[in-house]
């Protein structure tokens, strides 16, 4: 398994989490889609930095993935609200800065 | 300097004090006093600044002071300049503020409290304004003074605003006035274009040097004319003078006899040595000078109202007067201009206090009234003789100086028509006396005698109204403008006083002998009194070029400004509206839909960079 491969499975999900964000119709599922870019970036820097026996992209990822635990508790906690008070997790019925 | 400024100080700070301290001003009586003390400081600084100047012993000299200054050109200067005709002016002025202030004490003791606060206010306003106006040293400042007096004027005639004619004779005399100021600003904007200065004494080397010369100064001038034409009531825009009878008969003897509209007279006899460098505005002033003095004349000869004669004889006479400043004469007029404002004042004043006896202006509703009230019909007859001009009152002598400068002049025929309207002026004072005082009709109600506060000031003018004549010896101190010295040949003052007795005779053979029955007179020329009483139809014309020259152009700028400024703006609005509209449709709040525009994009630029 060379360095090619993981880059390659890097890209793939970050596509599939492109796709999500802009596709998925539920609040949550956007969610995930963006934790999924997250993951993809995070898996690409740690292969790139033990490819070159780097400690320091480990490091990186841990602590990204310390403040992706944070901002995903802030994001849920936002939809939970969201959804008390629309009665809905819908992206498209969550149109409230229509011009 | 300190007498120049406390003449000005004196109202100036009286005008504050009833201002700005609402309860002085409610409280009457002692505002009136503050007013009185006012205008007694500023009499007795001018006295003692005009005697030196009367008795030949001082020079002229002027204040000044760079107000804003100015890069390329000299600055705008504000200043005092107190010679012989600005020192014995502000006296005039001072001393007939102060006698008419006193006399008002008793006039308008029946106004309320706060009413005579407002009306003192009034009073130091305009002495104020006045006395600037005459200590003024250049145009600039003649010209903020000037429409200070206009909107003193405006106040004081309107000042029985409850009624609806008096608040339509303050703004006729404002608008009138104003119209003839409008030309002055332009003036003084010519000749301050053309040589960079508003200081008189500047002007008047300059058109010596031939620096300032032709057209361009006769243009000037005429437009200051203008200014002085609106003021001193010249044809055309003596309109508003008789009606400006609408106010308190004091206000009338101070504003409408010795001060406001003598303030053109005074203006063109301070620029005399400009005017003397253009001679056609010269032929102007003189022409409109005897048309005024005749046509007013003749209109009093109908007039049933006392102060409108005396309104319409004050017109006359300043046409009198700028007959003289046309011809040549401006030391004449000047003299005029003095003794004028005693006799006229003192006939205002005296007719104020008939006003006051029996309530009405109406004079074929007086008579008789030489019994109950002595005093005023004493005042009321020396005033009436020195404004027919006859020996030896103040009016003989200046009227004698007047004919001869026109005489002087080359004008001929100016001198038979002026002749001729002294002998009309003769007749319609001595028909008013005659009516008034005399005649064979008891007057409506129980007239008595005027209080002394009334009594005195009209003693007082009525001293001046008869010695007045001695101030010609002094005349040539105080007028800075070469004259042709000579004596006037004797014809003038025979010829003068022919026209006075003839007309005072007249007017005694008809209204007192009954010799011939004046309404017969009437009936007979019953087309022209009809023109007469209609004012020579000038006020319908006035008021026609105003209904239908002036209102038609403002609907016309109206419709422009309705429909084609505001057509564009409301267009253009519509416009973005409609664009908006189109636009908001973007806006459909999904962000799923901006996130398409934004990954859009970036695909854009990455095509555009790896192109």
């Amino acid at each position: 398994m060379t360095l090619t491969h993981v880059i390659v499975v890097a890209l793939a999900m970050f596509a599939i989490g492109v796709f999500g964000v802009l596709a998925r119709r539920h609040v949550v599922g956007v969610l995930l889609s963006i934790e999924l870019m997250f993951n993809a970036v995070n898996l690409a820097i740690v292969a790139i930095a033990s490819s070159r026996g780097a400690l320091e992209g480990g490091v990186l990822v841990l602590f990204g993935i310390a403040i992706t635990v944070a901002e995903i508790a802030v994001g849920l906690a936002l939809v939970l609200v969201a959804h008390r008070v629309r009665k809905t997790g819908a992206l498209d019925d969550l149109d409230t800065l229509k011009g | 300097m300190a007498a120049a400024l406390l003449t000005l100080f004196g109202p100036a700070s009286a005008l504050v004090l009833i201002g700005l301290i609402p309860a002085l001003r409610r409280s009457g009586r002692p505002a009136a006093l503050v007013s009185i003390a006012g205008i007694g400081a500023a009499a007795g600084a001018a006295a003692a600044q005009a005697i030196p100047f009367l008795t030949g012993v001082a020079a002229a000299r002027s204040y000044d002071f760079v107000w804003a200054p100015l890069a390329r050109v000299a600055g705008i200067h504000f200043g005092l300049l107190i010679d012989g005709l600005s020192a014995s002016m502000a006296l005039l002025v001072a001393l007939v503020a102060l006698l008419v202030q006193i006399y008002s004490w008793a006039y308008m003791s029946d106004e309320t409290p706060a009413s005579l606060g407002r009306y003192y206010a009034y009073h130091s306003l305009f002495a104020f304004a006045m006395l600037g106006l005459v200590l003024a040293h250049n145009l600039l400042q003649t010209y903020v003074f000037w429409e200070l007096v206009g909107l003193g004027s405006y106040l004081l005639i309107g000042f029985y605003w409850e009624k609806p004619e008096a608040g339509r004779a303050a703004v006729k005399a404002f608008w009138t006035t104003r119209l003839g100021d409008v030309g002055f600003a332009l003036g003084v904007l010519v000749l301050w274009g053309s040589a960079g200065t508003f200081t008189f004494s500047d002007l008047f080397a300059k058109s010596q040097s031939g620096a300032l010369g032709g057209s361009v100064l006769a243009l000037g001038l005429a437009g200051v004319y203008l200014g002085a034409m609106g003021k001193s009531a010249q044809f055309p825009f003596h309109i508003w003078l008789p009606d400006a009878m609408e106010g308190p008969t004091p206000v009338s003897a101070l504003i409408h006899a010795a001060t406001m509209v003598a303030a053109g007279v005074y203006l063109m006899v301070r620029i005399a040595p400009l005017l003397a460098h253009a001679p056609g505005l010269s032929m102007v002033v003189y022409g409109i000078g005897v048309l005024t003095a005749f046509v007013a004349a003749s209109m009093a000869l109908v007039e049933r109202d006392i102060k409108r004669v005396l309104a319409f004889s004050t017109v006359s006479q300043l046409g009198f007067m700028m007959a003289a400043i046309g011809s040549g004469g401006a030391s004449a007029a000047y003299f005029h201009l003095l003794t004028h404002a005693f006799f006229k004042a003192l006939l205002f004043l005296a007719a104020g206090s008939l006003i006051h006896a029996v309530a009405t202006n109406d004079m074929f509703r007086m008579g008789r009234l030489a019994r109950p009230m002595p005093v005023t019909a004493a005042c009321f007859a020396i005033g009436g003789l020195a404004l027919a001009g006859v020996v030896p009152t103040a009016g003989f002598f200046s009227k004698d100086e007047v004919l001869a400068a026109v005489l002087a002049g080359g004008h001929p025929v100016g001198f038979a028509i002026l002749l001729l309207t002294a002998a009309l002026t003769a007749f319609y004072i001595g028909r008013a006396f005659f009516v008034a005082m005399m005649g064979d009709r008891e007057a409506d109600g129980h007239p008595h005698e005027a209080p002394a506060a009334m009594t005195v000031p009209m003693a007082v003018l009525a001293v001046l109204a008869l010695a007045g004549g001695a101030l010609a010896v002094l005349i040539p101190r105080l007028v800075p403008v070469p004259e042709e010295a000579g004596h006037p040949p004797l014809l003038v003052p025979v010829l003068g006083t022919a026209a006075a007795l003839t007309g005072l005779f007249v007017a005694w053979l008809g209204y007192q002998r009954r010799a011939f029955d004046p309404a017969a007179v009437r009936a007979r020329f019953s087309a022209a009194v009809a023109v007469l009483e209609r004012r020579y139809y000038v006020d319908d014309v006035f008021e026609a070029v105003y209904r239908h020259a002036y209102r038609g152009t403002s609907a016309a700028v109206g419709w422009l400004d309705r429909y084609v400024v505001d057509g564009a703006v409301n267009a253009a609005t519509w416009w973005t509206w409609l664009v908006a509209g189109r636009l908001r449709g973007l806006q459909n709040g999904r962000v799923q839909d901006a996130l398409y525009a934004v990954a859009a994009g970036l695909a854009l630029l990455v095509w555009l960079a790896a192109r």
